[in-house]
């Protein structure tokens, strides 16, 4: 038996060491995730963009040109249109991990079965979870970055943009990873009908509290609301952009380093238990 | 026919192999109760049973979805316990529902596989351009999954499972569900890849396609086999017995009449179902003019009677009492 390895034939598969077997299963995985994207890139643009264009719109345009305060006007306003991008760009990475892993996988898991396929591929089923939390990370830096320019360009006042790429390149595939991350663990507990509480409940509070359309630090003014939104992951990815990206104040680095590292790691731990117990008995 | 399936060697072997599922608050269920089987290289295996033997059970713990809670399997020399990833290069599967891939095309989802599996991307193209003549899906190439009818997306997972080459592939009731042309069609399917040598395990609670099929058939209820043997022998086993179908006018007292014919001398077993009652009985010539004349004397009007050869349904009522479909 052992002596197998098929060579009648061109077409016939070698059998691989396991090490390879998997490395070549989970770049494949990958590959039909990005090719399934090409596919509905158009479906992927429209629910990437019409939130964060709306909030963009109203927010730093019409309340500006109409005199009506969110962030004021003059000074004020360019302070709060600068602070909104990297808060949408946060907002796109969240919500796409969501869109991109757990609605796919609550049907897969749901009705289709389909996920089963993959799962019988030649390479642990950890890793076929790994995968879906990296092909939902791909997803979220693609997100990420179409909302880049209605943030700089849509507010009528100007953006102040102040890169700091070593931070850049760090949070922003730690920020996706962690997108991903949460989408796999919510797709692994979450049934079909509950696809609307997992926006109504988790979602929208998320983004409404996670300091995605303000600094972190301005909240001083309100201190139990300051403390209790640091359960929020997204309060991390957000002021995390804003330390990438501009020159507000934000949260210390370390927190926001040790924050997005610790619950990528807790939510792809959550995930990958709830991977397999979703398929294995 | 390819080399590794010649000889009688077990390619599948499981070893007092079994599932218990506990659930919290609810029973306790023995699905598969201590199995011991060894499936030779190059055969087709059945499992035949009704709904709830226990074969999907055994098929998902060789396919190392489902974690046996004791005992041991084998695919080839490989544990699949203990090296899931190395028995899943080995197997192909094709589950009881569809696991068709239904954001990619008909081509994609057999090209994709083949990637899975470490397939080049050109040997996969080929792959799957084979695949789709072989298995008469050309010209649905790019189709979409949903646009399939039943039996077209069953060719497609036979065709998929079969894609890497398995050595051993896995069956999980492959007709159910299927029209009969489909199913006839997808035993042609079945029986192309057998003739190339292709180790099949399957499951059926159809007796006619584990008759038809196999070369040796394992007949399975709660979790235990009861008999093991290519299926002429197993119908020999039962030759002593006739196999007589009764109908009856009115079909609304068809389970009173087997009630009636139950307790009758010469009678080994009764079951009634689709309007009819069929009744074993032992090799007695006698028999059969007695058991018209007691169902006459008990009241029931009989229209037809015919006499049959023993077949695996009447090898399974035998072994256990009852009908395959109950």
């Amino acid at each position: 038996m052992t002596t197998a390895t098929a060579s009648l034939d061109q077409a016939l598969v070698p059998v691989r060491s396991k090490r390879a077997a998997a490395t070549f299963a989970f770049r494949a995985l990958l590959v039909r995730d990005v090719m399934v994207l090409r596919k509905t890139f158009v479906a992927f643009l429209m629910r990437t963009v019409t939130q964060p264009l709306l909030i963009v719109f109203v927010f730093a345009y019409v309340f500006p040109e109409i005199g009506q305060g969110v962030g004021g006007s003059g000074e004020g306003a360019a302070l709060f249109s600068t602070s909104l991008m990297p808060g949408l760009i946060g907002v796109a990475v969240i919500f796409q991990g969501i869109q991109a892993v757990t609605i796919p996988l609550v049907a897969e898991f749901g009705y289709t079965r389909e996920i089963e396929d993959r799962v019988m591929a030649p390479l642990p089923i950890w890793a076929v979870a790994v995968g879906k939390m990296v092909s939902g990370a791909i997803q979220s830096a693609i997100a990420g970055l179409i909302v880049v320019p209605f943030a700089l360009w849509i507010p009528s006042t100007p953006v102040e943009v102040d890169v700091n790429w070593p931070v850049l390149v760090t949070v922003g595939p730690l920020a996706c990873l962690l997108a991903g991350a949460l989408g796999l663990a919510i797709g692994t507990r979450a049934e079909p009908g509950q696809i609307p509480l997992v926006f109504g409940i988790i979602l929208i509070p998320m983004t409404m509290l996670g300091a995605a359309y303000y600094p972190w630090e301005r909240l001083d003014a309100i201190p139990w609301l300051k403390w209790a939104v640091l359960v929020n992951p997204l309060i991390y990815i957000s002021e995390g952009f804003r330390m990438a990206l501009t020159g507000i104040p934000h949260m210390p680095a370390p927190a926001i380093y040790g924050a997005l590292v610790g619950f990528t790691v807790v939510l792809g731990w959550i995930a990958i238990i709830g991977f397999r117990r979703r398929v294995l008995t | 026919m390819r080399f590794w399936d010649i000889g009688t060697h077990h390619v599948i072997r499981t070893a007092g192999l079994t599932k218990v599922y506990r659930s919290k608050g609810g029973p306790t269920i023995t699905a598969v109760d201590h199995l011991d089987l060894g499936v030779h290289g190059g055969e087709i295996f059945g499992l035949l049973g009704p709904n709830g033997a226990g074969k999907t059970t055994t098929v998902g713990m060789l396919t190392t979805r489902v974690l046996p809670t004791t005992g041991q399997a084998w695919v080839g020399d490989v544990d699949v316990v203990a090296d899931p990833v190395a028995a899943k290069q080995m197997i192909g599967v094709v589950p009881q529902e569809s696991t068709l891939d239904r954001a990619l095309s008909v081509w994609e989802n057999l090209y994709f596989h083949g990637r899975y599996f470490g397939m080049t991307a050109r040997s996969a193209k080929r792959a799957a351009d084979d695949a789709l003549e072989r298995f008469r899906l050309a010209d649905r190439a790019d189709a979409e999954i949903l646009e399939l009818s039943g039996g077209m997306a069953q060719r497609l997972m036979v065709a998929r499972a079969v894609l890497h080459q398995p050595r051993l592939l896995f069956l999980d009731e492959p007709t159910a569900g299927l029209d009969p042309q489909s199913r006839l069609a997808l035993w042609e399917v079945i029986n192309e890849l057998h003739a190339d040598g292709q180790t099949i395990l399957l499951t059926t609670h159809y007796m006619e396609e584990a008759d038809q099929l196999c070369d040796r058939v394992a007949i399975m209820d709660h979790g235990r086999i009861l008999a093991l043997d290519a299926p002429a022998a197993l119908k020999r086993t039962v030759a002593a017995d006739t196999e007589i179908r009764i109908t009856s006018p009115d079909s609304t007292r068809v389970p009173e009449l087997a009630v009636h014919l139950e307790g009758f001398e010469g009678v080994k077993a009764v079951s009634s179902s689709d309007g009819l009652v069929r009744v074993y009985l032992h090799a007695d010539h006698g028999g059969l003019a007695r058991l018209i004349a007691h169902a006459d004397a008990g009241g029931f009007d009989i229209s037809d009677v015919k006499i049959t050869e023993p077949t695996l349904e009447a090898v399974f009522i035998s072994l256990t009492g009852k009908d395959l479909r109950e």
